[in-house]
């Protein structure tokens, strides 16, 4: 297996979308092949990294601006 | 690096992942006309859908814009919103679109999701430098948010979409492609690129030796 299967294969590897025996091959190439293996760990961790991140609070302004629009919709439906 | 360090794992939700009991009870209460229930809802998920919607635009004014409008269209709606999938991938659709009519019009040449997307030598990484553990940790809450804004805002706007939507919402891929009006196969090449740049760009936050 070339370097250049593991790229494109990558996304469904990381997805677990792979049929097992892809998977199989793919894992013996991570197993040989430092510059691959690094790859796939770091992308991995990008995902995780991104996923984890928690959303920074809203900024007071947006939060009184949003606010303001929904209460002023819902009491046209109140009334 | 042991084996097991590369087997996919299931991600770790976070608080504001875990679909909370009540949801389906503040949904039900928010279409019997309850207001203080879609208020609720509003709370709790005004943080992502402003996250979303400023990754999408990069552009604060129509970011609020399109928030602001997502909610109102939700509520507008709430009627058709039948419980097939999570009230907030429902939620999150509408944003998107949102989104994403705000980016077309201030970047009209710029988006296209249509575009074929080349798959070709230069997806192969140049740069293969091992981060560490947990590299994140290396960096002060508020430093990291601005390194993930700043390089994901670097990405080009049919990348960042279907990363926003797949990475970060954990839309399934099928989701993903119906929100976005994408093949599979589309979607699929765009969320290689777009996590391979995003790799490139995180590599010099942090590879080892980096911020140590």
């Amino acid at each position: 297996m070339k370097c250049k299967t593991i790229i494109t294969e990558l996304a469904d590897y990381l997805d677990e979308a792979l049929d097992p025996l892809l998977r199989t091959q793919i894992e013996e190439h991570l197993g040989k092949c430092k510059d691959c293996r690094v790859v796939v760990d770091t992308c991995k961790q990008t995902i995780e990294i991104f996923c984890n991140s928690e959303p920074a609070p809203l900024p007071p302004s947006t939060r009184l601006k949003l606010h303001e629009a929904l209460a002023k919709r819902l009491r046209r439906v109140r009334a | 690096m042991s084996s097991s360090k590369l087997d996919p794992t299931p991600r770790r939700p976070l608080p504001s992942q875990v679909v909370k009991d009540d949801e389906p009870l503040l949904v039900a209460a928010a279409k019997a006309g309850d207001i203080s229930a879609f208020e609720t809802l509003v709370g709790r998920y005004e943080r992502k859908i402003f996250r979303l919607t400023q990754n999408i635009t990069q552009n604060r004014e129509d970011a609020e814009d399109a928030m602001q409008e997502a909610f109102l269209k939700a509520f507008e709606h709430l009627q058709n919103f039948e419980g097939n999938s999570r009230f907030y991938t429902w939620l999150v659709r509408i944003a998107v679109n949102q989104a994403l009519m705000k980016l077309r019009k201030r970047r009209p040449n710029v988006v296209s999701l249509d575009e074929e997307v080349d798959t070709g030598e230069d997806m192969v990484p140049r740069e293969v430098e091992d981060w560490g553990p947990s590299p994140a940790d290396r960096y002060a809450q508020t430093e990291l948010s601005g390194i993930l804004g700043k390089v994901i805002g670097d990405l080009d706007p049919s990348f960042r979409v279907v990363f926003q939507l797949r990475d970060i919402e954990e839309l399934s891929t099928e989701e993903t492609a119906e929100a976005l009006g994408l093949t599979v196969p589309a979607v699929k090449s765009r969320l290689l690129r777009a996590r391979l740049k995003l790799r490139q760009a995180l590599n010099q936050y942090f590879r080892r030796g980096e911020h140590q």
